[in-house]
């Protein structure tokens, strides 16, 4: 038994942190947060040269084929640096969702495009019930001779506005369906809905007699669902790594700067007070890397704990991670207010993930269902 | 990384749990009565157990063969630990003296020492006790007022220790005393062995709320310590006196985890049975959240200790990361005994004494006996300093 990053995990753990710190500096984070733009096609690019987008790919299509442990460090680095952009989306959510259901031609395509920095995609799920789970989905489209045509609209669709592909979940015979929806496809509008997290854009996609032919659906109902869950748990995993990563960035901040603030004559962490509100925050910040490293490591080693092992993970990363922005703030006193500082950036992409894929409450209810409702043990009686 | 045991692990768990299997005495009630802890027939039969687990080679798992250890992994005894806690063995009865004393030897003591008493502490013909706080020295421990004055080649000591588990029973002490009053009161204490059969030792119970006495004052009274019982230099106790704090934040994890993990799954059994607005417990959404929030704490309190033990097993020794445990389980704890109290509902508050209580009282008395984990083994408050200063690198405080 070892829990800890192996050798080669560590040196891509450093080389990861290396990358960000030059190709996405913080003067790069906060210009694309400030207008607005959270894409930028030269560090895709520098993503793309390193092999980033072919992270988890299979080698026969084009990618490293790197294990869930090392894309959770990955996640990990980039949310310690903040980086803006639709990595997620086309990386853990689509890419995992495409590797799990589309025919082999079109995976080997439609992957080797991602590797190749030729396309990017995303997952459009919710709806106006905002809920996360896969049963939600209402939106309906109706059979053509050629394929489906949808109208309706999705809700907090992540990176829309730079996605090449939106792969939509739609109710098609009353079952689940997936639609491979080309972006620039007559009848599709996507418009953004400005959120507190400026370096993730959540977008509203409209569809007005969209037509997608019949070789871009999968609805087979239950394939669909199956691997709209299971791509689910991966970016939900990449999501609660990154959130780690947000949180060492803000624990380490705050240390740093209750070293070198000075009131009443002293750093303000010589003071209790202050000393125990940054060791919360690092047992929050190891708690939650020690769920998230067994949540990767399930995923790719045990994966019928894989689901379970993400919502404790998510549920756990979710409060945690609010909770050392909370922390964060107050330590920094009125400078953790000001814009001109990088704490509220942070802050705000912890409470932008938090609800993304499911808060903490809506994983409790999940590992509810998985630890309480499959405990069918009859229970002894209570009173002797 | 890789959580898995490996073949030479997995045999080592199959060996002992096979022999547990086969071992454990029938007569063995592992819910024996909370208050039956400490009486005398309960602490006989344990002592009698450890010596049979040791002389079936199952007692000092990580320590050195030389010393009559098994001289197995950390992770080997990890697993012990887990096993024993698995099967609801009866557990080894010198604790202190296998978890703190024994390792800190190992590492401070001299050639003399290690043969003089370990091979005592893993047969349990020398039990052992820890005299550390005083009723003026909690938190300040290096505020003790216990002197020990040299008199040719003996120490004479005097003063008072508290919260002394296992006193009562107890055949040594490892204790920390001031030899140099003038020096800075880090400086001039030391560590050293005490008999606890000497003239001059007195022990009386303390009785805690639950109406258990775990704890007891003990008292000495010009007690002569030769001075071959010091451990490491005279006034350079403190120092090792922390190593055993570090050694005692670093194993308790392990068998935690256990009575933690067998905790909730009983809970949840409960929750299945006890109505709560005309349906079972189980089905509310509040106590669902609650039961999924404390079963995700006790999962992630296994896998930091998991962490934990993976880290000690490379460098050999605990670091202050031990304080991150020792917060983590034990407002856990406080808060997973909240949780059952509010589902039991009015029965969570009946002791063992009403027939009506629910598993013989065992959550008022868990209940009650968790205020304690904030407390002992070094407050919260006095936890996080710790992690302040001597992990976070904060100036210290006082």
């Amino acid at each position: 038994m070892e829990f800890e990053l192996n050798e080669t995990q560590r040196l891509f753990k450093d080389s990861a942190r290396e990358l960000f710190a030059q190709e996405c500096p913080p003067t790069l984070v906060r210009e694309m947060i400030e207008t607005r733009r959270p894409y930028s096609q030269s560090l895709w690019g520098k993503l793309v040269e390193q092999g980033w987008t072919g992270l988890i790919t299979p080698e026969e299509h084009g990618g490293q084929g790197l294990g869930m442990v090392e894309m959770a460090v990955a996640f990990e680095e980039m949310g310690r640096a903040l980086v803006p952009g639709g990595f997620l989306s086309t990386v853990a959510l689509a890419g995992p969702l495409i590797q799990a259901c589309c025919s082999r031609d079109y995976r080997a395509r439609r992957l080797a495009a991602i590797c190749e920095g030729k396309l990017k995609a995303t997952v459009a799920l919710l709806e106006q019930s905002a809920r996360w789970d896969v049963d939600s989905v209402r939106m309906a489209a109706t059979h053509t001779t050629e394929g489906i045509k949808i109208n309706g609209r999705k809700l907090f669709v992540t990176d829309a506005g730079v996605a090449d592909l939106i792969i939509t979940a739609v109710q098609l015979d009353s079952k689940l369906a997936l639609a491979f929806v080309d972006a620039t496809a007559k009848g599709l509008s996507i418009s953004e809905m400005p959120g507190i997290d400026a370096s993730r854009s959540l977008f509203a996609v409209e569809f007005n007699d969209v037509l997608v032919p019949a070789e871009d659906v999968i609805s087979d109902s239950a394939t669909a669902r199956q691997a709209l869950l299971n791509s689910i748990d991966v970016a939900s995993l990449a999501l609660s790594a990154e959130m780690v990563g947000g949180m060492q960035f803000l624990l380490d901040a705050s240390v740093e700067y209750s070293k070198t603030r000075k009131q009443f004559g002293k750093p303000i962490g010589q003071f209790q007070a202050v000393q125990h509100h940054c060791a919360n925050m690092l047992l929050m910040t190891e708690s939650a890397r020690s769920a998230v490293y067994y949540a990767a490591w399930v995923m790719g080693s045990e994966p019928e704990k894989g689901p379970l092992a993400v919502s404790m993970a998510k549920a756990y990363a979710s409060d945690a991670c609010r909770e050392v922005g909370n922390l964060a703030v107050q330590v920094h006193g009125g400078v953790g207010f000001t814009w001109d500082e990088p704490i509220h950036f942070y802050y705000k992409r912890a409470k932008a993930s938090e609800l993304m894929f499911g808060d903490a409450t809506y994983h409790r209810e999940r590992i509810a269902r998985l630890v309480v409702d499959r405990a069918t043990e009859p229970a002894k009686a209570a009173t002797t | 990384m890789d959580l898995r045991l490996t073949p030479g692990e997995e045999r080592f768990r199959d060996e002992f749990r096979a022999w547990l299997r086969s071992h454990i005495p029938e007569n063995w009630d592992p819910s024996t009565g909370h208050e039956d802890e400490s009486s005398r027939a309960r602490f006989d039969f344990l002592r009698s157990w450890q010596k049979k687990m040791y002389e079936a080679g199952w007692v000092g798992i990580h320590w050195p063969k030389e010393y009559g250890g098994r001289g197995a992994s950390l992770i080997e005894q990890t697993i012990f630990i887990e096993e024993m806690a698995r099967a609801s063995a009866p557990p080894l009865i010198n604790v202190l003296g296998l978890s703190l004393l024994g390792p800190t030897l190992i590492a401070y003591g001299s050639e003399d020492q290690k043969k003089r008493f370990l091979a005592n502490i893993l047969s349990a013909d020398e039990i052992w006790c820890q005299g550390y706080s005083e009723p003026n020295a909690g938190s300040d421990l290096a505020s003790l007022r216990s002197e020990a004055v040299l008199e040719g080649d003996h120490f004479v000591v005097n003063g008072q220790k508290t919260w002394t588990s296992f006193g009562h029973y107890a055949d040594w002490c490892f204790a920390v005393v001031r030899t140099d009053p003038n020096a800075a009161k880090h400086k001039g204490l030391t560590y050293m062995l005490v008999d606890m059969h000497s003239p001059g030792v007195s022990v009386r119970p303390l009785k805690q709320m639950t109406g258990d006495s775990e704890f007891n004052e003990v008292v000495f009274q010009n007690v002569r310590v030769p001075v071959e019982n010091v451990v490491g230099k005279v006034n350079d106790g403190w120092n090792i006196a922390i190593a055993t704090l570090m050694f005692e934040r670093g194993t308790l994890g392990a068998s935690l985890q256990i009575t933690f993990k067998r905790q909730i799954e009983r809970l949840i059994q409960l929750a299945k049975m006890l109505d709560r607005n005309g349906k079972p417990a189980s089905e509310d959404p509040i106590i669902r959240q609650k039961l999924a929030q404390m079963y995700t704490e006790i999962e992630i309190f296994r896998l930091n200790q998991m962490r934990t033990t993976t880290r000690m097993s490379k460098s050999g020794v605990p670091g202050p990361e031990g304080s991150i445990q020792k917060i983590f389980w034990s407002e856990m704890n406080q808060r997973l005994q909240q949780v059952a109290m509010e589902m039991l509902g009015p029965y969570g508050q009946l002791t063992r004494e009403s027939s009506y209580s629910i598993d013989r009282g065992q959550w008022a008395h868990a209940y009650l006996r968790s205020r304690g984990n904030t407390i002992e083994a070094g407050t919260s408050e006095i936890q996080r300093n710790i992690i302040g200063h001597f992990v976070l690198g904060l100036p210290k405080s006082y």
